[in-house]
């Protein structure tokens, strides 16, 4: 079926002279109804989709009431939208009191703002750009979200919550496990014998158990190892466990490109008199880094997805606010209207950031044929 | 230098430790516990609504680690299956000419492989199994399997000797493999058509049906039915462990089929030309050729996403299947305090099993990669 479809046994041109309808007509006979099987399998397919589609579009559009001030206000069978909206705030600040809810604004604002220098390829200055995400942003974030100085009051972590806190997992998770990923897999490959197999048993480590554990291991075993009377906020315990957990799986992306680099490039840096760490930061890194640009992004995207598992450490992220949401005495039953959003917001996040990863390679190799 | 830098490393390590362990004893000290394992003696007292080996609340928690471990291995095996026959339909259909089928396949793996694990879980329990009909009104195929809001009803195989019926399954699929195997050998070797399908079949059903007949063994098959509010008999698949299974297969199908599709472009064009050069049909091309080349490619990564599985079916807790996390890593902890011990123990399961596969997947690698001559 594959190969008698991609086979063509109509030459180009004629393809290319022949006019639009008849275009289109063979692309159909070729792509569609190849053969009597090919049709009924699109017919199948066709119909599938359909049926999905006319299970969900109903429900989300045609039937839906969009404004309610309870569930008990929406009409069976559609979706009930005013819960979304009565809720919004909370999914989006969680707890986080409303009159001081200009600070959260301000962190969103500051994060488009760094994420565009970051990523927009023709505004100059990447590395100031890095250093606004891996520095200031995050102390600026902490001071403002956290409050306590110039007569900001106090914020507890314990009622940040909702995309808010989603954002500032993921975003700390990304900023600081691809440099404690790439230091790991340096040290995987170092040649001093006790780096390297620390770095072999920590990546290892990380990579054989699950992230669930991890968090568990973070919120009801690490006190026992701390001076009696600390009390680690949950919230620092949960973006260490990501950073590191995931910095593994970065060391393992990383390794990847360094692996294939040619030995070459190390040797030329030796020439030119470039220590370890000159070498590696100018040379050797950027490289590899560029050569593993989809695998990066791949365990961003799975960074991103996992900050959901915060829920088992009593941590308030998007979906686990959605779901105490449902739990309203008022909105009961609204957990499909909720699952919803959430999945749309994780959706539009992940595609996004794929869709720039294919974008940055082809960047890449254009400028490599350049 | 370096020497140096590892010296002052050693020093740094042991200060950490020594700093970490004396807390240790302070605070365990300080909540009047001790560190050991005699607490897996002890009575849980809780009970465990599924579980494969027998279970009661009067069992210790040794038995709850392994009601925990073959809860998870149970929902881990079942959902690899079925995420490998969806995946790989769903890779072969990314390929398909049909653009109708290429497109829905493509259009499915960018829907789910973007959505979180955890979501999907969630969906299926809350909201997809909740819309089923309730057990008076289930859905029935056939009178054997009925689907229902309180979890999916299979007929069940009862037996007065279970264990020998497992064991005999057990050797009879280890002989028809090696059967199969040794077959296909020999008409690679020798070059004769030989059918290695039959007989391995043969010896896959008369083992098993032999072991029983001669040993006098009883065996009836019980069937689901409805009785009251819910169903009796058959093997009833708790909805948590049916929504499990459901989303873990849809959401790992989605990386499988891009590793299939992938391991499958891996084949370069000109393999498939030479072989259609030789006069190879379709299905030859794709059995001797494509195929083999492509297994290579595919089984290290397959094997990833299938320790992705068994990591993943940890998020079981979330909705309350009782696999390892949730029985023993949550509820276990909760009772006895014993926090260090318990964590310690679950990662060791999940290392040691991932250590292993990853052993394989070196073994693997090492086996087959290509000789140049």
């Amino acid at each position: 079926m594959t190969e008698a479809a991609l086979i063509s046994d109509t030459p180009r041109r004629a393809t290319a002279m022949a006019s639009a309808p008849a275009r289109i007509a063979l692309w159909l006979r070729r792509r569609i109804f190849a053969s009597w099987r090919d049709a009924l399998l699109s017919l199948v397919v066709v119909l599938i989709l359909g049926a999905i589609a006319w299970t969900i579009l109903p429900w989300a559009l045609f039937k839906a009431t969009w404004s309610a001030a309870s569930r008990a206000d929406c009409a069976p069978g559609g979706a009930c939208w005013g819960f979304v909206a009565a809720k919004a705030s909370q999914f989006i600040y969680g707890f986080y009191p409303p009159l001081e809810r200009w600070r959260p604004d301000t962190v969103f604002a500051l994060l488009i703002a760094g994420l565009t220098w970051l990523m927009v390829p023709r505004i100059p200055g990447k590395g100031y750009a890095g250093l606004f995400m891996m520095v200031v942003l995050p102390v600026v974030t902490f001071v403002l979200l956290h409050g306590g100085v110039a007569g900001l009051p106090v914020v507890p972590s314990d009622k940040w919550g909702g995309l808010l806190l989603t954002l500032i997992l993921a975003v700390s998770g990304i900023s600081f496990s691809l440099p404690f990923g790439a230091l790991f897999a340096l040290g995987r490959r170092s040649r001093m014998p006790l780096v390297r197999w620390l770095c072999i048993g920590f990546i290892e480590f990380c990579r054989g158990v699950p992230f669930i554990t991890v968090l568990f291991m973070a919120i009801v075993m690490l006190p026992f190892f701390l001076p009696s009377g600390m009390k680690p906020d949950p919230l620092a315990l949960a973006v260490a466990g990501i950073i590191f957990y995931e910095a593994a799986y970065m060391a393992e992306v990383v390794r990847g490109g360094l692996q294939a680099l040619p030995k070459g490039q190390y040797e030329a840096a030796m020439a030119i008199g470039f220590g370890y760490w000159r070498t590696m930061l100018y040379i050797i890194l950027p490289q590899a880094i560029r050569k593993v640009v989809p695998g990066i992004v791949n365990t961003t995207i799975s960074l991103l997805k996992n900050t959901t598992l915060v829920m088992v450490v009593g941590l308030f992220d998007l979906l686990n606010i959605v779901s105490a949401g449902v739990a309203d005495p008022l909105w009961v039953g609204s957990q499909a209207e909720g699952y919803f959003v959430v999945g749309l917001v994780f959706w539009l996040m992940s595609f996004g950031l794929s869709c720039y990863s294919r974008a940055i390679e082809g960047g890449f190799a254009r400028a490599d044929r350049a | 230098m370096g020497w140096v830098f590892q010296a002052l490393l050693v020093v740094a390590l042991a200060w950490v430790a020594h700093v970490a362990i004396g807390n240790l004893y302070d605070n365990l000290a300080a909540r009047g516990l001790k560190l050991g394992f005699d607490f897996l003696w002890q009575e849980a007292g809780f009970e465990i609504a599924f579980h494969l080996v027998p279970y009661t609340s009067s069992d210790n928690y040794w038995r709850v680690f392994l009601v925990g471990i073959t809860n998870t291995l149970l929902v881990t095996a079942v959902a690899i299956v079925f995420s490998t026959i969806l995946g790989f339909t769903i890779g072969i259909a990314q390929l398909s000419g049909n653009w109708a089928v290429s497109r829905a396949a493509r259009i499915y793996v960018e829907i789910v492989r973007n959505l979180p694990q955890l979501l999907h879980i969630l969906i299926w329990y809350n909201v997809a199994l909740r819309a089923l009909p309730a057990p008076r009104v289930a859905i029935g195929v056939g009178d054997m399997v009925y689907l229902s809001n309180r979890g999916v009803f299979l007929p069940a195989l009862t037996s007065d000797r279970p264990g020998l019926l497992v064991i005999a399954i057990l050797i009879a699929v280890i002989a028809a493999l090696a059967l199969f195997r040794s077959l296909t050998s020999y008409a690679e070797r020798t070059g004769r058509a030989v059918n290695a399908w039959l007989p391995s079949l043969a010896v896959l059903v008369l083992l098993p049906v032999l072991a029983v007949a001669l040993t006098g063994t009883q065996v009836s098959v019980s069937l689901p039915q409805l009785k009251g509010f819910n169903f009796i008999g058959g093997w009833a698949l708790v909805p948590e462990l049916t929504a499990l299974v459901f989303a873990m297969a849809i959401y790992n199908a989605a990386f499988i089929g891009e590793l299939v599709r992938a391991s499958i472009e891996a084949v370069s064009k000109g393999q498939r030309e030479a072989a259609a050069a030789l006069g190879f049909g379709w299905w030859w091309t794709l059995r001797f050729i494509v195929i083999p080349q492509a297994v290579r490619v595919l089984l290290p990564p397959l094997s990833n996403q299938y320790l992705n599985i068994l990591k993943g079916s940890s998020l079981a807790v979330a909705i309350g299947y009782p696999d390892l996390v949730g029985v023993f890593t949550g509820i276990s902890i909760n009772q006895t305090g014993r926090a260090i011990e318990i964590v310690g123990m679950t990662m060791a399961v999940y290392l040691a099993i991932s250590l292993l596969i990853g052993a394989l997947i070196n073994l693997f690698n090492h086996m087959t990669r290509i000789v140049e001559r």
